[in-house]
C-alpha cells in the first residue's frame, strides 16, 4: 500500500521529462489552452442554455470546487484523505452561524468561512500528514468522524441534526437576491470557483507546485536536496483547507441551510469517488468528476427514485475498466496517443 | 459539463403506474411532489410513506374533486438538506406542483420549508417529528405527529400507574434530547423520579454497557428513545439478554422502538414493552381495517403499514378533502386557510389540524407488545384523547 | 463501580470478538492481498441473508447456517474473483477503492430490489441466549459463543498460515509475486484461494454478527468504518494484528461507554487516531 497515487499523470511526466529548457517553460506556461476555454464556456452558457437545471449545476459547481481542493491535496501532493468534509462542513457552519446571528452578507461570510477551513486544516495537519496512506486515510476518516460528533453534541449552538435553519442570507452585493431558479446561485458559485480555479493554477504551476509533485513522486529525495517536505505539506493542507471552506460556505449561502451532513463520512467518500472518476492530478478531473456523477445520479433517481444506485455503481465499475485514470485521465492518454502519431 | 433536462416523461413513475388511462384532458392534473428517502439508510421511511400514499389511491381512486392526482417521486437518499431543497426547487419551477408532501426526516424539511413561502406551495408534512417545522413556513402543514407530542403521554401514564423511578437512555442527538427533556421535565413534575439518564452514541453496535449501567442504578422502568431499525432492535435485545426484564425493570417510551416495520424482525425480546404512540397496525376500527387491506393490496403484501404510512394516506385524505372544499381551485393561501381545523376521520382514529398551529392534534394510545393471531402487535389499553403538541 | 470490572473486562473483550469476527474477511483480502477491498462489506452481507433467509424460508438451524454461508460467500468470491478483481490486482488503490464502492453500491440496490429495505431478523436458538449467572458477575451466553468462535478462527487461520504449505505459499506470493512466479507456484490460483478464503470469512462474520447489528441492504456502507478500523489499526498481512486491535478496541469502547458515556461517541476514534500515529504500521509491530 505505498503508492497512493499510483503515477504522475502521463502528461505531466511527457512535458516535464523533456530538456530543462522545457522544464523552465512549464514553469511560466499559464497560457490557456483552446479545451479549457471550451470547458469553461460551455459552463457559463448552462446559464443560458439550462435555465431549468441552475440550482443543480450551482451544486456541481460547488462540488467540483470542493474535488478540486482534494485534487490540490490528493493529485498534486499525494495526501490522501478521508476526513475532507472537516473542512468543508467547518466553512458551511461559519458561514451558517454568522448569517444565523444578523451577518448576512455573503462575500464576507465566504471570506471568513475559507478562514476557518483553512484553521481547522492547519489545527489538524500536523495529525494529518504524518504516517503511510493507509495511516492518513483512516486518521482524516477519524478527525472527520470527530468533527461531525463535537457538531452533533454541540447543537444548542448547531442545531444537531436537525440542522441550522433560520439563516437569511443578504443580497449578493447588496444587488441579487437568491432566487428561487437558482440564477444567482449558479452565477455566484460558478464565479468563486473559476476564480479560485485560476489560483490552483497558478499555484501547481508555480515552484512551489512543482516541489508538491516532487515531494508526491520522491518524498526521500525531495528532503535529501533540502526541500522543507513538512512544511510544504502543511502549505498545501492549509491552502486546500481553505478552498474547501468556502466551497461549504458557498453551499450554506446557496442552500440556506446547514445539516449535520456537511461533516458526514460519506460526503467526504463521494467526494474521493468523484475525484477519482474524474481523475486525480489535472485540477479539471474533481469538476468533471462532480459533473459526471451528480447528473447521472440526478438523472438516474430520476427515473428510479428507489433502485438508482444499482446503476450508479454499475457506472463507477466500468469507469474503472473503461477509464482507468479518470474521465481527464483517459482523455490526456488519447490525446497523447493521437499526439505522438 | 454536460448537463441536459431531465425527461418529463421519466418523473411520474407513481402515477404511469396507477394512472394507467390517460387523463380526460379536461383539467390538468393535481400535482403532488413527494420528496422523501426511497435509498440509503432511511429508504424504510419512504416506502412506507409512499406505500401510505398508494393505499389511499387504492381505496378512493385517482382523481380528487374531479382532477387526475398525480404523484411525483424523488429521492432525498437520506438526510440531506440541499437535495431536498433542490428537488422541491425543480418541483417548483419545473413541474409547477400544487403541492409539496413527504419528508421523513427533520432537516430535510426544514431546509424546503423557506422555499414553500417563497414559492407560496402548500407543503404537507408526512413524517418529520421536531416540533418547531410548522412554525418555519406558514404553508406548512403537519399530519403526522411531533416527538413530545407521543412523549409527554408516556411520563403521564407511567406517573399515574406507580412507577416512580426512571433511567432514561435515548440516542444522542437532537430527537434524542428533546424526547428525554419532554419525558423527565413532564415525569418529575408529576412526583417521578429520574434516577439517571443515558446517550447513547448515534452509531453504536453496542448497548451492553448503557443497559448495564442502567440495570445498576435500580430503576423501576427504563425510558427509551432511538431511532427504529438495528438500534432498537438491538437495544432491546441488549435489555433482555442483561435479565433486567427477569429482574421486574419495566421498558416504556414513545412508540419509535417499537415500530409496526421492525417488530417482528425484533421477536419475542419485545413482549411486554410499553409506549405511547398514534398509531398501531392492531388498531381496532373499519377505517383501519380498510387500510390494511388497500395497503396490503397496493404494496404486494409484504410488509405491515407503520405509522409512517398512515400519515402518507392522511396527507393524501387531507389533500383530497381541501380540493373538494375548493371545488378543485387550488389557490395556495385559501389552500391553507382550508387545511386549518380541518377533521379526519383516519385509521388511526379522529384527528384535526390545529388551526393556529397547523400542526395535528390527535388521540395517544399506551400500547403493549402481545402476541395476536401468531404475529406481534401493539395492542392499545388505554388512551390520551385530543393531545396537541406540547411542544408549542 | 470498580467492582463491575471484571463485567466490563468482558463486554469488551466479547465487542472486540465481534468486531474481529466483521473485519476478519477483509484482513485477509485487503490485509493480505493489498487490494483495498470496500466491497468487504457486501460479503458479509451475503453471508447475512444467506444465514437469516436460511432459517426464515428453509427452516435451517442457525449453527448449520454458519457453514453455508461461508460456502456461499467463498462461492461468490470465486465467481468475482475471476471477473472483476483478478484483471484489477495491478492497478493503483484509488482505482480499486473506485471500483470495490461501485460494487457496493450495486450490491446495496439489488438486495434492496430482493429482499426490501426493512431489517433481517434472525432467531438464535434457545441455548444461545440469556446469560450465565457466575459468582459476582453475568455473561451472555452468545458473547461468549462469540469469543469462542474468534479463538476457533484465529488458531484455524494462524495453523494454516503458518503450518500449511498453502500458508506458505500464500505468504510468498504476497511478498514477492513475480519471485513466487518463478519458483514455480501458481500465483493466480493462489491468490484465488486467499481471496475465497477472504470473502467466506466476510459472509460468516456477516451471518454471526446479524444478531447484534441487525441487517439491512445498506449493512455494507452502514460498518465500513468499522471495518477499516481494525484491519488498518491491526496493520496488513497478519492475523494476530487485527486482533489485537480488537480486543484494544472493543475493550476502550465498552469500558468508555461505562465509565465516561459523556464521551461515548469519541472513544473509539480517538483511540483510533491515537493508535495510528503511535504504531504507523499497525499493532503488529508490537507483537515482534
Amino acid at each position: 500500500m505505498r503508492a497512493q497515487v499510483s503515477e504522475p499523470p502521463p502528461a505531466a511526466t511527457a512535458r516535464t521529462s523533456g530538456s530543462p529548457i522545457a522544464f523552465a517553460n512549464r514553469l511560466s506556461d499559464l497560457r490557456w489552452r483552446p479545451a479549457e476555454l471550451a470547458f469553461w464556456a460551455a459552463a457559463a452558457a448552462v446559464f443560458f442554455v439550462l435555465p431549468g437545471q441552475l440550482v443543480l449545476a450551482s451544486q456541481i459547481a460547488i462540488t467540483g470546487l470542493f474535488a478540486l481542493s482534494l485534487d490540490l491535496i490528493l493529485g498534486y501532493a499525494g495526501v490522501v484523505s478521508l476526513g475532507h468534509a472537516a473542512m468543508f462542513g467547518g466553512g458551511a457552519y461559519t458561514a451558517g452561524l454568522l448569517a444565523n446571528h444578523g451577518w448576512d452578507e455573503p462575500i464576507s461570510g465566504l471570506i471568513a468561512a475559507a478562514a476557518a477551513g483553512a484553521l481547522i486544516a492547519f489545527g489538524t495537519s500536523f495529525l494529518a500528514l504524518r504516517g503511510g496512506d493507509l495511516t492518513r486515510l483512516m486518521v482524516t476518516l477519524g478527525l472527520g468522524l470527530m468533527m461531525y460528533e463535537l457538531a452533533n453534541q454541540a447543537a444548542p449552538v448547531t442545531g444537531g441534526v436537525d440542522g441550522l435553519s433560520d439563516m437569511t442570507v443578504g443580497k449578493l452585493f447588496g444587488v441579487f437576491t437568491f432566487d428561487l431558479g437558482g440564477r444567482t446561485a449558479y452565477a455566484y458559485s460558478l464565479v468563486v470557483t473559476f476564480g479560485v480555479f485560476c489560483l490552483c493554477r497558478r499555484v501547481v504551476r508555480s515552484p512551489f507546485g512543482l516541489s508538491l509533485r516532487g515531494i508526491r513522486d520522491q518524498p526521500v529525495r525531495m528532503s535529501a536536496i533540502g526541500t522543507p517536505v513538512r512544511r510544504r505539506l502543511t502549505a498545501v493542507y492549509t491552502l486546500a483547507g481553505a478552498i474547501a471552506g468556502m466551497a461549504g460556505a458557498l453551499l450554506a449561502q446557496t442552500t440556506q441551510f446547514v445539516g449535520l451532513e456537511v461533516l458526514g463520512f460519506s460526503r467526504s467518500a463521494d467526494l474521493l469517488i468523484m475525484l477519482v472518476l474524474g481523475g486525480t492530478g489535472f485540477l479539471y478531473g474533481g469538476l468533471a468528476g462532480a459533473a459526471v456523477f451528480m447528473v447521472a445520479q440526478h438523472l438516474l433517481s430520476g427515473m428510479n427514485p428507489v433502485y438508482w444506485q444499482f446503476w450508479l455503481g454499475l457506472l463507477l465499475v466500468l469507469a474503472v475498466f473503461f477509464a482507468p485514470g479518470g474521465i481527464t485521465g483517459a482523455i490526456a492518454a488519447r490525446w497523447q496517443k493521437g499526439g505522438r502519431r | 459539463m454536460t448537463i441536459r433536462r431531465i425527461p418529463a416523461r421519466y418523473l411520474p413513475i407513481a402515477a404511469a403506474l396507477l394512472c394507467a388511462a390517460p387523463a380526460s384532458a379536461a383539467e390538468a392534473p393535481i400535482k403532488i411532489g413527494v420528496i422523501a428517502e426511497f435509498s440509503g439508510p432511511f429508504a424504510a421511511y419512504g416506502k412506507q410513506i409512499h406505500g401510505g400514499i398508494k393505499a389511499y389511491l387504492q381505496q378512493h381512486g385517482d382523481s380528487c374533486a374531479g382532477r387526475k392526482v398525480e404523484i411525483l417521486l424523488k429521492d432525498t437518499t437520506g438526510p440531506a438538506p440541499e437535495v431536498a431543497k433542490r428537488l422541491a426547487q425543480d418541483l417548483v419551477t419545473q413541474d409547477k406542483v400544487d403541492f409539496l408532501a413527504g419528508f421523513g426526516l427533520t432537516p430535510n424539511a426544514l431546509a424546503v420549508a423557506p422555499l414553500a413561502t417563497q414559492a407560496k406551495t402548500p407543503m404537507v408534512i408526512m413524517n418529520a417529528a421536531s416540533s418547531v417545522i410548522t412554525t418555519k413556513s406558514p404553508y406548512v402543514v403537519r399530519v403526522s405527529m411531533t416527538l413530545p407530542q407521543v412523549t409527554v403521554p408516556m411520563a403521564q401514564w407511567a406517573a399515574r400507574n406507580g412507577i416512580q423511578k426512571v433511567y432514561t437512555i435515548v440516542s444522542d442527538y437532537a430527537p434524542g434530547l428533546d424526547a428525554e427533556a419532554a419525558f423527565t421535565k413532564t415525569f418529575t413534575a408529576q412526583g417521578g423520579q429520574v434516577v439517571g439518564s443515558a446517550r447513547v452514541p448515534l452509531k453504536n453496535p453496542d448497548f451492553a454497557p448503557f443497559v448495564q449501567r442502567a440495570k445498576d442504578a435500580g430503576p423501576q422502568a427504563v425510558f427509551i428513545f432511538v431511532p427504529a431499525g438495528e438500534q432498537g432492535i438491538a437495544f432491546v435485545k441488549a435489555f433482555t439478554e442483561r435479565g433486567l426484564r427477569e429482574a421486574g425493570i419495566k421498558l416504556i417510551g414513545p412508540g419509535d422502538v417499537v415500530d409496526d416495520d421492525v417488530l417482528e424482525a425484533m421477536g419475542d425480546a419485545t413482549l411486554g414493552i410499553i409506549t405511547t404512540h398514534h398509531y398501531s397496525a392492531a388498531h381496532e376500527s373499519t377505517a383501519n381495517a380498510e387500510f390494511k387491506k388497500a395497503y396490503e393490496a397496493a404494496n404486494g403484501g409484504s410488509s405491515r403499514p407503520n405509522f409512517m404510512a398512515v400519515a402518507g394516506h392522511d396527507g393524501m385524505a387531507a389533500i383530497c378533502q381541501v380540493a373538494g372544499k375548493l371545488k378543485g381551485k387550488l389557490d395556495p393561501d385559501k389552500v391553507m386557510a382550508a387545511f386549518k381545523g380541518l377533521a379526519l376521520q383516519s385509521p388511526r382514529g379522529q384527528i384535526h389540524i390545529a388551526p393556529e398551529t397547523r400542526d395535528i392534534v390527535q388521540t395517544v394510545y399506551v400500547r403493549r407488545v402481545e402476541r395476536v393471531k401468531g404475529a406481534l402487535y401493539n395492542v392499545e389499553f388505554d388512551k390520551f384523547p385530543d393531545v396537541k403538541d406540547p411542544g408549542k | 463501580m470498580p467492582g463491575s470490572l471484571p463485567g466490563v473486562l468482558f463486554d469488551g473483550v466479547a465487542y472486540g470478538s465481534l468486531l474481529f469476527l466483521m473485519s476478519v474477511g477483509l484482513s485477509v483480502t485487503m490485509g493480505m492481498m493489498n487490494f483495498i477491498n470496500l466491497a468487504h462489506g457486501a460479503f458479509a452481507m451475503a453471508g447475512g441473508y444467506v444465514c437469516a433467509l436460511g432459517m426464515e424460508r428453509l427452516g435451517i438451524p442457525f449453527l448449520a447456517t454458519l457453514p453455508l454461508s461461508f460456502l456461499c460467500g467463498a462461492a461468490l468470491g470465486a465467481v468475482l474473483e475471476r471477473t472483476l478483481y483478478r484483471p484489477l490486482y495491478r492497478r493503483g488503490p484509488l482505482d480499486q477503492v473506485l471500483f470495490s464502492l461501485g460494487l457496493t453500491l450495486m450490491a446495496v440496490a439489488a438486495t434492496t430490489w430482493f429482499f426490501g429495505p426493512g431489517q433481517r431478523p434472525v432467531r438464535l436458538p434457545s441455548f444461545l441466549l440469556g446469560q450465565l449467572h457466575l459468582p459476582g458477575l453475568d455473561l451472555g451466553v452468545y458473547r461468549l459463543f462469540l469469543i469462542a468462535v474468534v479463538a476457533a478462527i484465529t488458531v484455524a487461520l494462524v495453523a494454516l498460515l503458518r503450518g500449511t504449505r498453502f500458508g506458505a505459499r500464500i505468504r510468498a506470493s504476497v511478498d514477492d509475486a513475480r519471485t513466487s512466479a518463478g519458483l514455480g507456484i501458481d500465483v493466480h490460483r493462489v491468490f484465488a484461494l486467499t481471496f475465497i478464503l477472504g470473502s467466506g470469512l466476510a459472509a460468516l462474520g456477516g451471518a454471526l454478527s446479524i444478531d447484534v447489528l441487525g441487517l439491512d441492504p445498506t449493512f455494507p456502507l452502514k460498518y465500513l468504518v468499522y471495518f477499516l478500523l481494525v484491519v488498518v489499526v491491526g496493520g496488513a498481512g497478519t492475523i494476530a494484528g487485527p486482533l489485537a486491535a480488537s480486543m484494544v478496541l472493543g475493550v476502550f469502547d465498552v469500558a468508555g461507554k461505562y465509565y465516561v458515556p459523556e464521551a461515548g461517541a469519541f472513544v473509539i476514534y480517538g483511540l483510533m487516531v491515537a493508535l495510528l500515529l503511535l504504531f504507523p504500521g499497525g499493532l503488529r509491530r508490537l507483537a515482534r
